[in-house]
């Protein structure tokens, strides 16, 4: 089975980057194995107990919880750059693999297509 | 070598759809095969129909369309990102009642399955803009 790697680097709901990855990756899951790697502001994505009221965008964050129900299994996150963000894996509204920037290349290298958002 | 595109710039705002077009051409003339463009997020409005730029600037509605036609590869809008955006068919502007439609019959309305397809098929999927 072909491996489809999801790199999400956006911010949420400052542009619809991270809702339209996230709709991909649960449309790929269907028909390949699909990792989700977040980096940089991306990582704010899974932030837990976001309140998107005042800003008026739909909070898409509860829908991560069903990746794993899709069989989305590796979801991967850089450790150093949720650090450098003040942030620990608890903060996060579902479980990752935090991954050290070595371990990033590796992860990059196992994908047979890479689709960013 | 199977190429796949994907483009998620608009039209005027980004270099994104005139540098992926560049690319597409230059797919085919190097006797490469291309399965597949697909237009996704804001990248949707270069099928927009009712696009009127300036005389002195790219109609990159035309261009696309030309290329379709010229190549016979399919070109593919993200029926999410479509509606969203106000980009209709003739079949989806009268399933939302909507007056007029705005796509480009160069360009089809299809899923985000078709982007996933061309992540599994293509041996490259080329991304541009975001």
């Amino acid at each position: 089975m072909k491996q489809l790697l999801f790199i999400h680097s956006k911010a949420p709901h400052g542009s619809i980057n991270a809702q339209e990855g996230l709709d991909a990756m649960l449309m790929g899951s269907a028909f390949a194995e699909c990792t989700g790697l977040f980096i940089g502001d991306g990582i704010l994505q899974l932030l837990d107990r976001q309140d998107t009221t005042g800003s008026g965008q739909k909070n898409f964050s509860k829908t991560f919880a069903v990746l794993g129900d899709y069989g989305v299994d590796n979801i991967y996150c850089s450790q150093s750059q949720l650090s450098a963000r003040g942030l620990g894996l608890a903060d996060l509204v579902i479980k990752v693999k935090p991954v050290s920037d070595a371990e990033i290349r590796q992860v990059l290298a196992r994908a047979d297509s890479i689709l960013n958002f | 070598m199977k190429f796949a595109i994907a483009v998620y710039g608009a039209p005027f705002s980004h270099q994104a759809p005139l540098s992926a077009l560049a690319f597409a051409r230059a797919v085919l003339a190097e006797g490469h095969e291309l399965l597949r463009i697909f237009f996704y997020h804001d990248g949707v409005y270069n099928g927009n129909a009712n696009a009127a730029p300036p005389q002195d600037e790219p109609d990159i509605r035309g261009m696309w369309s030309e290329f379709a036609l010229e190549s016979g590869v399919e070109m593919i809008v993200c029926v999410a990102s479509a509606l969203r955006r106000g980009m209709l068919d003739e079949t989806e502007a009268d399933r939302y009642e909507k007056s007029s439609t705005t796509l480009d019959p160069a360009f089809t309305i299809s899923g985000l399955g078709q982007l996933i397809d061309a992540g599994i098929n293509a041996d490259r999927l080329v991304t541009f803009g975001n």
